[in-house]
């Protein structure tokens, strides 16, 4: 084994009664790394984390972190990982410091430690002023980070955030993808669960996709656009039937994805294609609202991987296994 | 190459020492959400002390206690304690539920924290509040006539046989809170069991007054022996017996349910 993966998974399985949350999810992370877990609502992210995290013990499959098993060595493995969730789990009738200084005790770091370790993070995660007030005064964005602070206090090496920014409004989501970045930058290992292509492609050094508890594609985030083609197409119509249609109208020249009412066809062959759809259109009499080339996101690499927002006719064959049928209600059962 | 585990030959010591600290430690976490929601307690001691004034003032002039050559109130206040442990309790249960879904379970569980120590630190901080509150309602009963006809000591027993009593209520109600797993349910699925258990008992009246096959429930049931077993303690006659049942009652609750939460944690 080589001794430079902080987290490896192999084979993870995971069933809750009849629905499936994990099928066969193997990982690897490299220590001081970053591996975005992405993935759609009930794929099996917070399932992967919770056992990875010794929260859940898997059916199927083996885990490890810094090389300790997460089911034979569970103790010694909380010493090591810090968890923040997706729902922020701090103690509302206890301070922020309060908070804090229950981590370190129940991490059992020596009092003088402790005091020292949560005034550096209140202030690193600009708690400072509000140290002294109970959590319930706290806004979303403030309990998130207090929350990120709580993983933090005993250093982990490795850490694990579920859904960091979801339900954060944009301005904190920023503020929270700056502190993940410096953390990063201190040579912690990260494993990040999104459903934000946004926050996975500025984060993550890897990316692994998962859709119905199987991995369907890892890679960089270059890797993974490459893998899909060289130009999106982007076709903005005035309104979704036209969009529906345009999608049918240009199936012949690839495999359009319709979302509202735009229609995006990923392409090899950028300026000749566009001409192929121009004149599809104009055949047809479908006015366009806008027209553009554009370099190929990881949107557009979820949704060829997942057929996620698009309509089942045109989604492409992206190369994935599918099994869709206990999507929905996964993540709900398995947090 | 578990170069890295911090764990050493010392581990078994280490172990037991952090069962003990981590109690304390959520002990003191938990007194902090108690001393922060004083609405909490004064509602666990308002109800009880509109007990004590129903039935001291309201109800207890038709009750008759055959047999019992004492005040209606000396006979009354025994079950009011047990009434206000009993109902308090619930709140272990609402407590643990509310951690759950705040996701703050899931957070201790993944910290290199001893497991026992989130219940135990519920339990105890519990039993500082029911310690509280058992104080104020004898402080209300001395002043609305209540007497002890044994001697301090075995007062301060029968204090102390209530509070045991209301400790294992408590593991009672965290087992019905981690099955819940929520606030509002775990309050609604304790009332169906409190309340045949409060009532129907010798906390309020004599139990010769209720149908025969009533009467075999309520003699025997839990409640009832350690309500019997405090007020022999406070009014004297033959107690010996009756102590003993209600500690072998209280030690069955405390086992069963400590088990049953203890194994219903592992698997929240």
């Amino acid at each position: 084994m080589p001794a430079d993966a902080a987290i490896r998974a192999e084979h993870l399985g995971k069933q809750f009664g009849e629905v499936v949350a994990l099928d066969d999810v193997s990982l690897e992370v490299p220590a001081g790394s970053v591996l975005g877990l992405l993935g759609p609502n009930g794929a099996g992210k917070t399932t992967a984390v919770r056992i990875l995290t010794t929260l859940l013990r898997p059916d199927r499959g083996m885990a490890t972190v810094l090389g300790l098993d997460v089911t034979k060595h569970a103790q010694e493995v909380r010493a090591s990982i810090g968890l923040a969730g997706q729902y922020a789990a701090v103690d509302e009738k206890l301070t922020g410091h309060e908070n804090l200084q229950l981590v370190g005790r129940l991490t059992h770091l020596a009092k003088a430690e402790i005091a020292r370790r949560s005034d550096e993070l209140l202030e690193r995660f600009q708690l400072t002023d509000a140290a002294d007030r109970t959590v319930q005064t706290y806004s979303g964005g403030m309990r998130r980070r207090l929350d990120l602070a709580a993983s933090l206090v005993h250093r982990p090496p490795v850490l694990f955030l579920d859904e960091p920014t979801t339900g954060l409004d944009p301005q904190s989501r920023i503020e929270m993808w700056a502190i993940l970045e410096e953390l990063v930058g201190g040579g912690t290992t990260l494993l990040l669960t999104t459903q934000y292509l946004e926050e996975a492609d500025r984060l993550a050094d890897r990316i692994v996709v998962i859709d119905s508890g199987s991995v369907i594609a890892e890679g960089t985030s270059v890797e993974l656009k490459a893998h899909l083609a060289s130009t999106v197409i982007e076709v903005g119509l005035h309104d979704v039937e036209s969009a529906t249609r345009t999608a049918e109208l240009l199936a012949s020249l690839g495999s359009p994805a319709a979302n509202g009412m735009l229609v995006s066809l990923a392409t090899d062959d950028g300026a000749r294609s566009m001409v192929d759809v121009v004149r599809h259109l104009d055949a047809a009499g479908v006015e366009p609202a806008t027209i553009s080339l554009r370099e190929p996101t990881l949107d557009d690499v979820f949704l060829a991987l997942t057929g996620r927002a698009s309509r089942p006719e045109t989604a492409p064959d992206g190369g994935g296994r599918r099994k869709r049928r206990f999507r929905r209600e996964q993540d709900g059962n398995a947090s | 190459m578990t170069a890295a585990s911090p764990i050493g030959p010392d581990k078994g010591r280490k172990i037991r020492g952090i069962v003990v600290t981590d109690a304390i430690t959520m002990t003191w976490r938990n007194m902090l959400n108690l001393l922060r929601t004083p609405q909490v307690v004064v509602f666990a001691t308002i109800q009880p002390m509109m007990f004590v004034f129903m039935f001291r003032y309201v109800f207890g002039g038709a009750i008759a206690i055959p047999g019992f050559s004492y005040p209606y109130i000396d006979y009354l206040m025994p079950g009011v304690f047990a009434q206000a442990v009993v109902f308090g309790a619930i709140m272990t249960g609402v407590g643990l539920a509310q951690d759950l879904k705040q996701g703050l379970i899931e957070r201790f569980r993944s910290l290199p924290m001893a497991g026992s120590s989130v219940l135990v630190g519920r339990t105890t901080a519990d039993l500082m509040r029911n310690t509280f509150v058992i104080s104020l309602m004898c402080a209300v009963g001395f002043a609305v006539g209540f007497r002890i006809h044994t001697n301090a000591l075995a007062f301060a027993a029968g204090v102390g046989l209530m509070l045991l009593f209301a400790y294992s209520m408590s593991w009672v109600f965290a087992f019905v809170g981690l099955v819940t797993g929520d606030a509002e349910a775990a309050q609604a699925a304790s009332f169906p069991i409190l309340i045949p258990m409060v009532f129907a008992s010798t906390a309020f009246v004599s139990v010769a007054t209720m149908p025969e096959w009533l009467q075999v429930f309520a003699r025997n049931q839990p409640v009832s022996q350690v309500i019997n077993g405090v007020r022999a303690l406070c009014v004297g006659g033959p107690t010996a017996a009756y102590v003993i049942h209600a500690l072998l009652w209280i030690a069955a609750i405390t086992l069963v349910f400590g088990a049953l939460s203890v194994w219903r944690y592992r698997r929240a």
